[in-house]
């Protein structure tokens, strides 16, 4: 039998796609390795922050809105007393509080006050002012999916950037702080 | 999360899981409703356990969003304005069922694609290894 | 015994794979019988190191050995004597010991059944290239994974395993799945031995055929006793979910279903050559490329797995240099298309040949599926969910043309089949199937998708029992049902069986979380359930509440049944559902949390026809393994100089290839 005929280039094609395919396990690897799975990019990103009409902590009696918050951007930073990561992010948030140029809110999620006002009381509040929501109803309208969660929002009330996990001094000096900048250069 | 971990032996390991599935008693007005509920956050990613649906999930998270979604039931919203609400919070993410978009093109037609490469293949080669019938002898004896 | 001895005879192990690895090889091509009769020596010598330090392991867990960090990890005082031992393969470390052990007992069992009935230079090379997938493991173990890895301080007690493993699924589970991962490791070195040599025919596919049957076999078992482990143990009475771990053990059956029948044309016919080397390399390039995904974390990194990059880098490295050699070698060598009996377009090889495209192409869309969330995410246009909403309904349509032309394969003859015979069959299935919807609806089915399910499943059931019926009239007695053919009687059935159970369970399920206090009852379904309440119980090393609920229909007691929620030694908590099962329906109640006022949550589930699933699971591994039987398959001692001539003909030709015997 005679078998030694011409290689037909049929015959690469599994080969070739097999390339590809590790090519493209090599790019995935590379990626998984700089990203963290858990963050998925907000849909809400350059989009108007949604409506909230929330308790402040210290004084329960007194709303704080998305109206009030106007006119200067500020930062939103998703926490609980019950949330382990929040407390690696303290310190940070307690170093950059003054660097980050704008207020800094603390947006207390599904805690009860006494929790909260106890553990800001541990370990330092870094927060100009901390709202409540108890419930998480209203987290459910910024996306919130877990804590830490952190949101720049501008003069406007437009969400321009969300951190999800706590912020580091990396992630600040990286992604954070430019952010911040450019919204200082454009009012 | 803990179904993922059980799984993950099928192909290698795990490591450790406290989670229990979700057994969430919520009061629906009938057995129709109960029906559209469970199929619906059936195809709804908890996005917190990345690997459990909304139904099956025990995450304070997914509790939330049941609850959230019973409620618009409730107000009479169908499907497709549940979907989009949460589309509008945590992205198309949220659901198992990818809607058709430029991203997904080459998912959904990616099937038919591969089936008809495949099948253009294989009727080129049948169509020129195939001989008419009448020319195939019959075989004697056994035909197995 | 020292832990230590299992580490020098893992390496011991690794240095006989290598040599196994090249001495056979190089044997073959030198044509040194000294060199190829290493080849069985190396390949037991490996297996027996392996087995050591599997032994040695599981002797660290038998006699709490914490100093072992591995046994640390995964074991406990407490823990009873069966999980102890089964802990062995509970995490990475061990479960890849396990992989290793269960190829050297293919491998030592393709020495044991073969080792002097092939050619000696062909199976020089078969275990040379299972050398070669060893070494590599090995290797990874050693570098990566290594389960012999001792812990200063020693612990007093261990971590112990975690909870969802303490089930008699992860006993049985992990060992029938890699007996089928590991088992196309076969498949596969026959290929490369059949490429490396260039085999001229293609009777290297006979003797790969039972072995190719048994692994699918093994792993259909694997899948299905995951599948039930899943749906008893993790309480949300789901049986598949599509998740990327699932995908990866289901990618290679359906290669391997594809195979089988590519390599019974082949066998048969001398068709399809060219592509049964390719799907035998497919078969064992998806067991490892599952093992890549799950290992590496691309998947499924999230919060469940430590990950470690070296070990994802090590697969894929392993992954690029087995598959795409063979791939590069097919290319090289793989033999011209031409060849093999001439077929009219209506004949089996025609209807086989379809069936390996559905089959193939439903890998192909699984894959898609599994990797297409990765894909998003690298390319940075967002992220995407894959769900079963998206394979079930595709995975259907492909199946839809493959369970139509099932019945009229066995019925069409090789070569050309009688349009007449088809013409018949057709009518009488159609007849039946329909009939069997009447019937259904009749009892009471009344959604599209019910009456699909009966009809589809009798249409397949039909088919098989057409073609014994055919069988009986005229094969003449005792050679009506060769095991061959028994076994494919037994799969295609079992297709019959599973997609009754997975369409009618989807179809006809109620499921119910419902409050309860203690007296109260709900309806679900026509059975009635009755809450007695929680009691504690304590269990060996976990306190349980369990629950009590008396299910009763038309007013009789039908069952009681006992949920519990279990609180382990480490504070884990882990639902175990009480399950009534029975032929037509599983009652399946799981305990929820206390919600206040004495009332309790509870999951109720009637699920119909969700045995059918796994039995029909069963009934195709059966098929699996029946093939095995076939005097087809029995071979001589070649190597003796008067057998070369006195080979019992049961078929198409066989001639012993080439010319070093």
């Amino acid at each position: 039998m005679n078998e030694v005929a011409r290689k037909p280039i049929g015959r690469f094609v599994p080969l070739v796609v097999f390339a590809l395919m590790v090519a493209f396990f090599v790019v995935g690897l590379v990626w998984n390795q700089s990203h963290d799975a858990r963050f998925v990019p907000s849909p809400l990103i350059n989009k108007p922050a949604p409506d909230f009409r929330l308790p402040r902590l210290d004084r329960p009696t007194d709303f704080v809105t998305r109206a009030d918050l106007l006119g200067k951007p500020y930062l939103l930073n998703v926490f609980a007393s019950w949330c382990f990561a929040c407390g690696d992010e303290h310190p940070v948030l307690m170093a950059y509080r003054d660097k980050f140029g704008i207020p800094l809110i603390g947006y207390d999620y599904k805690d009860t006050p006494h929790d909260a006002q106890a553990w800001l009381q541990r370990h330092g509040d870094p927060y100009h002012e901390v709202i409540t929501d108890q419930s998480g109803d209203t987290a459910i309208n910024f996306g919130v999916y877990g804590a830490p969660e952190t949101y720049l929002i501008d003069a406007q009330g437009i969400i321009r950037y969300k951190h999800i996990g706590p912020l580091t001094p990396d992630v600040i000096a990286k992604e954070l702080e430019p952010k911040i900048r450019a919204l200082e250069q454009g009012t | 999360m803990k179904r993922l971990l059980a799984i993950a032996i099928l192909a290698f390991a795990l490591t450790l899981s406290t989670a229990a599935f979700a057994i969430d008693p919520l009061p629906f007005q009938n057995t129709a409703q109960r029906d559209r509920f469970q199929h619906l956050t059936r195809e709804l990613r908890c996005m917190v356990c990345q690997d459990e649906s909304l139904l099956a999930s025990n995450a304070d998270f997914a509790k939330q969003l049941r609850r959230q979604i019973f409620d618009m039931m409730q107000q009479g919203k169908s499907d497709q304005e549940i979907k989009d609400w949460l589309v509008a919070r945590y992205s198309t993410f949220i659901l198992y069922d990818p809607p058709l978009a430029p991203s997904t093109i080459a998912l959904w037609f990616g099937t038919p694609a591969i089936l008809l490469a495949g099948g253009i293949v294989v009727a080129v080669v049948l169509r020129r290894r195939a001989r008419p019938a009448h020319a195939i002898a019959e075989e004697p004896g056994e035909d197995w | 015994m020292n832990p230590e001895l299992g580490q020098i005879a893992l390496i011991l192990a690794l240095l006989l794979s290598g040599l196994q690895c090249v001495l056979p090889i190089v044997g073959a091509w030198r044509g040194s019988k000294p060199l190829m009769a290493t080849a069985p020596m190396l390949a037991v010598g490996q297996g027996v190191f392996v087995a050591l330090a599997f032994g040695i392991l599981m002797w660290s867990f038998w006699i709490n050995d914490f100093s072992v960090a591995y046994v640390a990890q995964n074991s406990n005082l407490d823990l009873p004597w069966f999980y102890k031992l089964s802990a062995v393969w509970g995490a990475h470390e061990g479960s890849l010991l396990l992989w290793m052990l269960i190829l050297n007992l293919w491998t030592v069992a393709l020495v044991a059944v073969l080792g002097n009935r092939l050619p000696q230079a062909f199976f020089a090379r078969v275990v040379g290239v299972l050398g070669f997938v060893a070494f590599g493991f090995l290797l990874y173990m050693i570098t990566t994974s290594n389960p012999f890895l001792r812990l200063f301080p020693v612990p007093a007690n261990g971590a112990d395993l975690n909870p969802v493993l303490q089930d008699p699924g992860l006993v049985f589970h992990p060992p029938t799945l890699y007996m089928g991962y590991v088992g196309f490791s076969v498949a596969f070195a026959f290929a490369i031995a059949a490429l490396l040599g260039g085999e001229l025919k293609s009777t290297w596919v006979r003797w790969a055929r039972p072995w190719t049957n048994v692994a699918w076999g093994f792993l259909t078992l694997g899948i299905v006793a995951g599948s039930a482990w899943a749906y008893y143990e993790l309480g949300w009475g789901g049986w598949w979910f599509w998740d990327p771990v699932e995908n990866a053990s289901f990618m290679p059956w359906l290669i391997g279903a594809a195979l089988i029948h590519a390599q019974a044309i082949t066998d048969k016919r001398d068709g399809l050559r060219a592509w049964t080397l390719l799907l035998s390399i497919f078969g064992f390039a998806f067991s490892l490329l599952g093992t890549f995904l799950v290992r590496s974390g691309l998947l499924t990194s999230v919060h469940a797995f430590a990950f470690a990059p070296s070990r994802g880098i090590f697969i894929l490295v392993y992954l690029a240099v087995v598959i795409g050699g063979s791939l590069l070698l097919y290319a090289l060598r793989a033999p011209k298309v031409t060849g093999g009996k001439s077929f009219a377009l209506a004949s089996r090889e025609t209807l086989m040949v379809i069936g390996n495209l559905m089959l193939t192409v439903a890998c192909a869309m699984v894959l898609l599926g599994t990797l297409y969330p990765l894909v998003g995410e690298a390319l940075n246009i967002g992220r995407i969910s894959v769900g079963p909403p998206y394979f079930g309904p595709l995975f259907m349509i492909l199946m839809t043309p493959l369970v139509l032309a099932l019945p009229f394969g066995p019925l069409s003859h090789w070569g050309k089949a009688d349009l007449k015979v088809w013409t018949r069959a057709l009518v009488r299935i159609v007849a039946l199937a329909v009939a069997a919807g009447i019937i259904g609806f009749v009892l009471g089915a009344r959604t599209f998708l019910e009456l699909l399910g009966i009809t589809a499943s009798v249409w397949v059931m039909a088919g098989v029992a057409m073609f014994a019926l055919k069988r009986w009239r005229e094969a003449p007695r005792g050679k009506r049902y060769p095991f061959e053919m028994l076994g494919m009687m037994l799969a295609h059935f079992g297709i019959g069986v599973f997609i009754a159970g997975a369409i009618l369970t989807r179809s006809m399920s109620v499921e119910q979380d419902v409050s309860m206090k203690p007296g109260s009852n709900v309806q679900v379904g026509s059975y009635d359930f009755h809450f007695n309440g929680v009691t504690d119980t304590p269990g060996p090393n976990y306190h349980a509440q369990q629950g009590t609920v008396i299910v009763s229909r038309n007013g009789r007691q039908v069952v009681v049944l006992h949920p519990q929620k279990r609180t382990y030694a480490g504070g884990q908590v882990q639902t175990e559902a009480a399950i009534q099962a029975g032929v037509f329906r599983d009652l399946y109640v799981s305990l929820g949390d206390p919600i206040g006022d004495d009332a309790w949550s509870l999951r109720v589930y009637d699920k119909p026809f969700v045995r059918w699933i796994w039995g029909g699971g069963v009934l195709m591994m059966l098929g699996g393994f029946a093939v095995v039987l076939d005097r087809r398959f029995r071979l001589k001692k070649v190597r003796e100089p008067e057998a070369a001539g006195t080979q019992p003909d049961t078929g198409a030709p066989r001639k012993l290839a080439e010319g070093q015997t």
